[in-house]
C-alpha cells in the first residue's frame, strides 16, 4: 500500500470521528415538556428552548425577578415555549441588559429540581438591527 | 428639500458598473480564446481592459455618492438614516458606511477593483495571465454588483440598493402620505458597539483579505481553463500569502475589538460569524503549504487546486452564512435577511459548480508525480500539516453549519431541530486544541526536515537542541506556575502537551532562523511565521486556559435557593463609595463620568449640568485636570456621546501601594437598551479585565423617599441619611445654569456642607422667582443618595424651608477577570504577520525575476516554507 493511501485512510477515519463526535455534541431545540422528560430519564445534556416572554397589558414582563441588592447573581423569569408550556427559568448571572425589550428568547441549559437552569440567554429584539419606525419626535420638522 | 440627484447618480453608477462588468468579463473571455491569443489580436483585451476601468470608475462614483449621502446627513435616504446621525464624527461616518450589508458589499467590490488594476498593470506575467485571470475577476464583480443593484422585476428582487429613499422604503409610513418631501431631522445612528476605532479599520482589512483570496482562485481557474496546470502556482503564491496575512490580521483585529468592546469576556467566542472567516483562513494556509511543497518537490498539484478553490468557495459560504439570516437563532451578530438569501445561494452555487466542474473536467490532465514521498522529506510533513489544517477547518465547518442542515431539511420537508452545541467553547476546544498541538509539532519537525534535506542522521542532530530546550523551559514554566506565576498550578496534562508542543515549535524554528543567518536571512519568513503561530498558541493557552475570575461573590450569602454550590457567582455588587475586598485588591466604585470634548480623561457627571440638547452641558464648577483649568463655572461644554457613561472603579492593592483606576463603560441606547464595554488594565504578565454586568436602569425614575421638610436658620446642623450636614445660609446669585434670568427675576441659593465618608460635599439648591412664578432647582448628591430642594423662605422668622429626599445609593454590578499572558497572543499575531510579509517580499522578487516557470531546478534549494 502506498503511503498516500495510508494517509488517506487516516484522514477519512479522523473525519468520521469528528462527524460522530460533533453529532454527539450537537444540542437540540426542544420544548419544556421534552426537557422535563430528559431530566426524569437522568439525561443531563443541555438543550435549547425557544420561547416568548409573558407580558401583561402594559407590556411588562410577568414573573421576572431580579434584585441585585439581595443577590446580583440570581435572575429568574417565566418563559412560554412554542407549546404554550410555562416554565420558571433560573439564570445565575446578572439580568441581561436589554432583557425587557426582547420578545423572543433562546435559552440553553437543562432542568434541575423542577426549574430550568439556563447558562446562556440569547435575546431576539425585534428592533435590534432593523429600524422600521420613524420616531415621532423627528416628525416635527 | 429632497436631493434625488445624488441618489440617481449613485444608482446610475451601480447600473453602469454592472453593465461594464458584463462587458469586461465577456471581452476577457473572448480575449483568452486560443485562436485570439495566437493571432496576437489585442482588440478584445483592449475592450475588456477599458470596460474594467469604466467599471472601476463607476464603483468609485457609487462610493462617492453613498459617502456624500452619509457625510451630508441626507436622511431622505434610508441608508443614511438607519446608519448615521448628526453627531457622528467623520471617522465613525466611515464605519457607518459599511455597517449595512450594501456598504460592506461595496467595500468588497472596491478592493476587487484595486486588486484587478494592480493585476492588469504588474510585470510580465500579466501578458500571459491577464485575459483569463481578469475574466474570472470581472465575472465575480458582475455577481457582486448585482447584490447592490436594487432592481425588482415582478416578484424577483435582484440586489438591495443603498440609494433607496425613505419614502420608498417605508411607503406605508403616514408621514409620507401627508408630506412626500418629509426629511427626518436626525438619523438613528451607528450601533454604539461599532463606535470603536477598530471598527474603522477591521472591516476594510478583513474585506481586503476576502478580496485577495480571489486572486489565487482566479489564477487556478485560469490555469485549468488554459491548460497551464502548474505555471499558475508561481504568480499565485505571493498573492496567497498576501490574502492569508490580511485575512489573518483582519480576524485578529475583530478578536481584539471583541476583547476590548464586548463583554463576553474574551477575544474569541466561537460565534458562527467568527467561525465563518476562520474556516477559509485555515484552508488558505493549507493551500499555501501544498503550493510551496509543489514548488520544491513537484508533487501536490492536485491538492493545491483543490485547496485554493475550496478557500474561495468557503469565503462565499461565509458570506452566505452571515448575510442570509440563516444563523438567526444561533448568532447574535449576523446580518438580518435582506431578502437576498436566494441570490446569495445562487452566487455560491454558481461558483462552486463551475469551479468543481472545471476541475473534474481537467482532472485527468493535471500532471501528477509517481514519486513516493519519503518520511524524511520536508514535503511529506508539510502535506501532513496541510491535512491537519483542513481537518481543523472541517470540524469547525461541520458544527457551524448545523443551522444550514436544519434549513435544508426544512426545505425538502423534513423537520429537524438540531442546535449548535450547548457548550460551544468546550466543543470546539476539544478538537481545535489538538489541532493546535499537531500544528505546533508539525511546524517544528516540518521546518527542520525541510532545511536539513532529509538525511536521517542530520535530523536527529537538528532536533536534539530544540528538544532539550523545550523540555527545560516547559519544566521551568510548570515549576514557576507552582510558585504562583498563575493562580493555579499547571497540572492539566492536555495543557502541558500544548505547552510543550508550542515551545518545541518556537525553539525548532528559532534554530532554523539561526542557521539561516549564515546563509540568507530573507529565507526565514516561514520560520518567523511559525514562531508567531506558536506564540499565539501559547497566548491562547495561558489567557483562556488559566483565566481567573477575581470578582467572586464574597458577600457570604448562603446559596440555598434552588441550587448546587458549583454555580457561578462571578459578579459582585459595589455600592458607591463602599470598598469591597476582591482577590488581592480593595475595589471601590466612585461615580459616573463622561467624556467632554477638549478635556483629557473623564469628567465627573456631578460637574455637568444637563441642558435640553443632550450633547451639551453646563459646567457646575471649574473643570480641571491636574491643575490645568479647561472650563470655568457656567461654561457650555460639548459631550462626545451622552449615551456613554464611564463608571470609575478604583483598585488598590491591600499589600502594597499600587493603585489604579479603571473606567468600564455602559451605554444607554434607545434602540438597544444597555450595552457594556470593559476597561482593561495591562500588566506585563496579564490583563485585568473589568466590566459592568449591570447597573440600575437609568430609564427608570429614581425612587425617592418621602419628602422631609426642615425649617433651618443659618448655621444649623442636621443629620441627613446618616450624614452630618451644615446649613451655612443663603446668598443671591446672578446666574442659574440652564435658565436665562431677566430683569426683575431673583434667584437665591442655599449653601450646604455635607460630610461624606470620603470627602465633603457642597450642595446648592436654588430658589428663584421668574415672571412672578416660584421656581426650584433641586440639587442631587448622587454619592450620598440625597436630593435637596430649597422650598421657601419664611421672612418673618428668618428661617428657610428645605426639603430633603433620600434614595438608595447608586451601585454597579461588576465582573473582573485576569487573563494571564494574553500579550503573547498579540505579539504572536505581529510576529506571524512579519513572517508572512517576509515570505511575500522574497517570493515576489523570486517570481518577478524569473518569468519562465519552466526552469525551476536551479533555484529549488532556496524555496522556503
Amino acid at each position: 500500500m502506498k503511503k498516500t493511501h495510508i494517509v488517506g485512510i487516516l484522514v477519512i477515519a479522523v473525519a468520521i470521528v469528528i462527524i460522530m463526535s460533533s453529532v454527539g455534541d450537537a444540542s437540540t431545540y426542544v420544548s419544556f415538556g421534552e426537557a422535563i422528560e430528559r431530566a426524569e430519564d437522568g439525561d443531563m445534556t443541555k438543550v435549547h428552548v425557544v420561547g416568548r416572554l409573558k407580558k401583561d397589558m402594559q407590556g411588562h414582563i410577568v414573573g421576572m425577578n431580579y434584585d441585585p441588592l439581595v443577590d446580583p447573581n440570581y435572575f429568574t423569569f417565566m418563559l412560554v415555549d412554542t407549546n404554550r408550556v410555562e416554565q420558571k427559568v433560573v439564570y445565575f448571572n446578572p439580568k441581561p441588559q436589554d432583557f425587557e425589550r426582547s420578545e423572543q428568547v433562546v435559552i440553553t441549559g437543562n432542568m434541575q429540581n423542577n426549574v430550568f437552569v439556563a447558562d446562556k440567554i440569547l435575546l431576539k429584539c425585534p428592533s435590534k438591527y432593523v429600524e422600521k419606525e420613524i420616531q415621532q419626535n423627528t416628525a416635527s420638522l | 428639500m429632497i436631493n434625488t440627484l445624488i441618489g440617481d447618480i449613485g444608482h446610475a453608477s451601480v447600473i453602469l458598473a454592472f453593465v461594464a462588468a458584463i462587458v469586461s468579463s465577456y471581452a476577457y473571455f473572448m480575449a483568452s480564446r486560443a485562436t485570439v491569443e495566437l493571432s496576437g489580436d489585442n482588440s478584445w483585451r483592449k475592450l475588456a481592459r477599458g470596460a474594467f476601468y469604466v467599471h472601476g470608475a463607476a464603483v468609485m462614483m457609487i462610493i462617492f455618492a453613498l459617502f456624500n449621502i452619509i457625510h451630508e446627513h441626507r436622511y431622505e435616504y434610508y441608508y443614511a438614516w438607519s446608519h448615521s446621525s448628526n453627531h457622528l464624527p467623520v471617522h465613525y461616518m466611515i464605519s457607518s458606511f459599511w455597517e449595512g450589508q450594501e456598504g460592506s458589499f461595496l467595500l468588497w467590490i472596491f478592493w476587487h477593483v484595486l486588486l484587478g488594476v494592480v493585476l492588469i498593470n504588474t510585470g510580465k506575467t500579466s501578458k500571459v495571465w491577464e485575459a483569463p485571470v481578469m475574466g474570472v475577476f470581472s465575472f465575480v464583480q458582475l455577481f457582486l454588483t448585482s447584490m447592490i443593484l436594487g432592481v425588482v422585476i415582478g416578484d424577483l428582487k435582484i440586489g438591495s440598493s443603498p440609494f433607496i429613499l425613505m419614502r420608498d422604503f417605508m411607503s406605508d409610513a403616514p408621514v409620507f402620505a401627508m408630506d412626500p418631501n418629509f426629511v427626518p431631522a436626525d438619523g438613528t445612528g451607528l450601533n454604539p458597539l461599532l463606535q470603536n476605532y477598530w471598527m474603522v479599520i477591521h472591516p476594510p482589512t478583513l474585506f481586503l483579505g476576502f478580496a485577495a483570496t480571489l486572486v489565487p482562485f482566479a489564477f487556478a481557474m485560469a490555469g485549468l481553463w488554459k491548460g497551464k496546470f502548474h505555471e499558475w502556482i508561481k504568480p499565485a503564491l505571493p498573492w496567497s500569502h498576501f490574502a492569508a496575512v490580511t485575512l489573518g490580521i483582519g480576524i485578529m483585529m475583530g478578536a481584539y475589538w471583541a476583547y476590548e468592546t464586548l463583554n463576553f469576556g474574551g477575544y474569541w467566542n466561537w460565534d458562527p460569524v467568527e467561525n465563518a472567516v476562520y474556516i477559509p483562513w485555515l484552508v488558505l494556509v493549507g493551500a499555501i503549504h501544498t503550493m510551496i511543497a509543489y514548488n520544491r518537490g513537484r508533487s501536490g498539484l492536485k491538492a493545491s487546486f483543490i485547496l485554493v478553490i475550496t478557500s474561495f468557495i468557503l469565503i462565499l459560504y461565509a458570506t452566505f452564512l452571515t448575510r442570509s439570516g440563516i444563523l438567526g437563532n444561533a448568532s447574535v451578530h449576523s446580518f438580518t435577511d435582506l431578502g437576498l438569501s436566494g441570490q446569495l445561494f445562487t452566487y455560491l452555487a454558481a461558483f462552486a459548480v463551475l469551479a468543481v466542474a472545471l476541475l473534474a473536467y481537467r482532472w485527468k490532465n493535471i500532471p501528477t508525480t509517481e514519486k513516493e514521498l519519503t518520511t524524511y522529506s520536508g514535503e511529506f510533513w508539510v502535506f501532513i500539516g496541510a491535512i491537519v489544517l483542513c481537518l481543523a477547518a472541517f470540524q469547525v465547518l461541520f458544527t457551524t453549519s448545523i443551522p444550514v442542515y436544519n434549513s435544508f431539511l426544512g426545505f425538502i420537508g423534513i423537520e429537524s431541530n438540531a442546535a449548535l452545541p450547548a457548550d460551544q467553547i468546550a466543543h470546539y476546544t476539544k478538537f481545535q486544541l489538538w489541532g493546535g498541538v499537531a500544528v505546533a509539532i508539525l511546524s517544528g519537525i516540518g521546518q527542520l526536515l525541510w532545511w536539513r534535506k532529509g538525511e536521517k542522521g542530520s535530523f536527529v542532530d537538528a532536533i536534539m537542541l530544540p528538544g532539550m530546550l523545550t523540555l527545560l523551559f516547559a519544566s521551568l514554566i510548570i515549576v514557576l506556575s507552582k510558585m504562583g506565576m498563575l493562580h493555579e498550578t499547571m497540572d492539566n496534562p492536555v495543557f502541558i502537551v500544548l505547552l510543550v508542543a508550542s515551545l518545541f515549535a518556537v525553539f525548532a524554528n528559532l534554530s532554523i532562523i539561526l542557521s539561516l543567518l549564515h546563509k540568507k536571512i530573507s529565507l526565514s519568513g516561514g520560520a518567523v511565521a511559525h514562531i508567531g503561530i506558536a506564540l499565539m498558541l501559547l497566548g491562547i493557552l495561558f489567557s483562556s486556559g488559566y483565566d481567573n475570575i477575581i470578582s467572586q461573590n464574597t458577600s457570604g450569602l448562603v446559596y440555598s435557593r434552588e441550587f448546587p454550590d458549583e454555580i457561578n457567582r462571578d459578579n459582585v455588587l459595589l455600592w458607591r463609595n463602599s470598598p469591597v475586598d476582591m482577590d488581592k485588591y480593595t475595589v471601590s466604585y466612585h461615580g459616573q463620568f463622561q467624556e467632554v470634548k477638549g478635556v483629557p480623561g473623564y469628567i465627573n457627571r456631578e460637574l455637568l449640568f444637563p441642558t435640553s440638547d443632550p450633547y451639551k452641558a453646563i459646567a457646575r464648577g471649574p473643570i480641571k485636570v491636574e491643575d490645568k483649568v479647561y472650563y470655568e463655572t457656567g461654561d457650555t461644554l460639548e459631550l462626545y456621546s451622552p449615551e456613554n457613561t464611564y463608571y470609575q472603579v478604583q483598585y488598590k492593592e491591600r499589600e502594597g501601594d499600587n493603585t489604579f483606576t479603571l473606567y468600564p463603560r455602559a451605554q444607554v441606547n434607545p434602540n438597544m437598551g444597555l450595552l457594556a464595554s470593559p476597561d482593561i488594565k495591562h500588566f506585563a504578565n496579564k490583563d485585568l479585565y473589568t466590566h459592568v454586568s449591570s447597573i440600575p436602569d437609568p430609564n427608570e425614575e429614581k425612587e425617592w423617599g418621602e419628602l422631609q421638610e426642615y425649617d433651618l436658620a443659618a448655621g444649623d446642623t442636621i443629620i441627613l441619611n446618616d450624614y452630618i450636614a451644615v446649613f451655612n445660609g443663603v446668598e443671591q446669585i446672578k446666574q442659574v445654569p440652564g435658565v436665562a434670568l431677566e430683569a426683575g427675576d431673583v434667584a437665591v441659593q442655599a449653601d450646604f456642607k455635607i460630610f461624606g465618608e470620603r470627602k465633603e460635599y457642597h450642595a446648592h439648591p436654588v430658589l428663584m422667582i421668574k415672571n412672578q412664578m416660584l421656581g426650584r432647582v433641586p440639587e442631587e448628591v448622587a454619592d450620598l443618595g440625597l436630593r435637596l430642594t430649597f422650598m421657601n423662605i419664611d421672612t418673618e422668622n428668618n428661617k428657610f424651608k428645605i426639603g430633603i429626599n433620600a434614595s438608595q445609593k447608586d451601585y454597579i454590578i461588576l465582573k473582573a477577570v485576569e487573563k494571564p499572558f494574553v500579550n503573547i497572543l498579540w505579539i504572536g499575531t505581529i510576529v506571524m504577520s512579519i513572517g508572512f510579509v517576509m515570505a511575500i517580499v522574497r517570493r515576489k522578487d523570486n517570481g518577478g525575476n524569473k518569468a519562465k516557470p519552466a526552469a525551476p531546478k536551479q533555484k529549488r534549494k532556496v524555496q522556503a516554507a
